[in-house]
């Protein structure tokens, strides 16, 4: 569903990913991991034809970037800490000006079940400004399924988020892996990451250092996997 | 991979099969004036809503006219000469706070990012862009003229600085919103837009003055005929440059 290869990014004289490769099969949920600064999020702003890289090859959907862009957009569905929605106007609205743009048809029942799902129905009408961080974060998924998208993109989306809300929020997340979808998540939160995801890469100076999965894992815990990562 | 359709996380209203595919499709083409269309409408709503645009924009016109009524205390003649330049200004002045402003509310909250995920070309969303700006700069400017025919006792509601006037308007919003979609990204956004935007717009600038001067002082359309079709081009070049390089501009 995704591939990549050789993929270097730079800005300026600054390189950020270097010589990054890395594969997803359907339906997995591959959990992105490192630190501050390893170039997690140019990565997932690469996959989603935000940027553009500088060498390499990037598949999405068999869809090369950046040259089918558009068709990669179709099939994606990107959710980061920022909620890219719009405080002035209503849930309903968000979703409607979303749904005119990805050009859904019917999209009022599409709006109606997308809002149930994330628990937001007897919301609609209310402006996204007066929406708690959670709720803003769960219209964002919302936003994001709109679509159907094949590809799910997850950019720290627990940031800013109280117990509560990262607990509605791993519902959310596993409903959308429940169904099949493909997702990447990059995520500090270790223990949230290990609750989800189907793989663990570990994104550390511009390429994937250690790979591994909750079946490789029982022996050791994810912590451990993460820091030799880190040390290697 | 197959969606469980019993999820209420898949789109149990869209079609199966080929059908989902085709839906696809069209998504991926894109439509271009839908998507136009629903930035237009987005930007009028949500400005609709928080007046926060429109009432900064209105409020900074007003005061640079009446800044302007006190600091030129001329006779009516002198006072004609001046009315195209002192009309222009703060347009000029005023666009670029509607411009700022209406690129910065998209970046705040990573909206940008959210447009620029659709699955249509992107110069769908210049243009939507363009038209909302239009639609603000337009307004103020209809509100702007009669408090200037006013204070300045002159009449503005000539049908040919009213076509000049949208004709200079498209110019410098098309150029400006090009111009703020670059600054946008930057830490000196405040500041940028206006440094890159008014030596680009001086021709459009120029040009509406004197076509706008011209129009006022009841010279033959011959004599103005000039700044007028450099308006046209100004508007036309820079549309069509701004549909080339919006993508490269707005992509990292």
């Amino acid at each position: 569903m995704i591939t990549v290869k050789k993929l270097v990014k730079r800005f300026g004289f600054k390189t950020i990913l270097r010589g990054l490769d890395f594969e997803v099969q359907p339906g997995e949920f591959v959990a992105l991991l490192g630190p501050n600064g390893a170039g997690k999020t140019t990565f997932l702003r690469i996959l989603a034809s935000l940027s553009r890289p500088s060498i390499g090859e990037v598949k999405v959907a068999g869809y090369g970037l950046p040259q089918e862009a558009a068709q990669v957009r179709a099939r994606l569905g990107v959710v980061s800490h920022l909620p890219l929605l719009y405080g002035d106007l209503s849930a309903d609205e968000n979703l409607r000006f979303y749904a005119r743009m990805y050009n859904i048809p019917n999209y009022e029942l599409r709006i109606t079940e997308v809002l149930e799902m994330v628990g937001l129905e007897n919301r609609r009408r209310d402006l996204v400004r007066t929406f708690s961080r959670g709720m803003q974060q769960r219209l964002a998924i919302g936003r994001a399924v709109l679509h159907d998208p094949d590809v799910m993109l997850f950019d720290e989306p627990y940031t800013g988020l109280d117990q509560d809300a990262s607990s509605m929020l791993d519902e959310v997340l596993k409903t959308v892996a429940a169904q099949g979808r493909t997702v990447v998540m990059t995520s500090h939160d270790l223990a949230r990451a290990e609750g989800l995801a189907t793989r663990f890469d570990v994104l550390s100076r511009g390429v994937i250092t250690a790979s591994t999965t909750p079946k490789q894992l029982k022996k050791s815990n994810l912590l451990a996997f993460y820091k030799q990562a880190l040390a290697a | 991979m197959t969606a469980d359709r019993t999820n209420p996380l898949s789109s149990r209203s869209l079609p199966e099969g080929d059908e989902r595919e085709r839906v696809r499709f069209r998504a991926s083409s894109g439509n271009f004036i839908k998507a136009v269309s629903a930035v237009l409408w987005k930007d009028v709503q949500a400005e609709f809503r928080s007046r926060e645009l429109f009432s900064a924009m209105l409020v900074f016109s007003l005061l640079i006219i009446l800044i302007f009524n006190f600091a030129l205390e001329l006779d009516i003649r002198t006072r004609q000469s001046v009315t195209s330049g002192v009309l222009w200004a703060t347009f000029a002045f005023a666009g670029t706070l509607g411009l700022n402003r209406s690129m910065a509310i998209e970046k705040d909250r990573g909206c940008i990012d959210g447009l620029l995920l659709a699955p249509v070309d992107r110069s769908a969303i210049y243009f939507g862009k363009v038209l909302s700006n239009l639609v603000f700069m337009l307004i103020v400017e209809a509100v702007v003229l009669p408090v200037y025919s006013v204070l300045y006792n002159i009449n503005l509601f000539q049908p040919g600085l009213l076509i000049v006037i949208l004709l200079g308007s498209i110019g410098y919003v098309a150029v400006g919103t090009l111009l703020a979609a670059m600054s946008v990204q930057t830490r000196m956004r405040d500041i940028l837009l206006p440094i890159l935007l008014f030596p680009v717009a001086i021709p459009v600038l120029l040009a509406a003055v004197k076509a706008s001067g011209g129009i006022l002082a009841g010279v033959p359309y011959e004599e103005i005929q000039f700044p007028i079709n450099l308006l046209i081009a100004y508007d036309l070049i820079f549309i069509a440059v701004a549909f080339m390089t919006f993508e490269n501009i707005v992509e990292e």
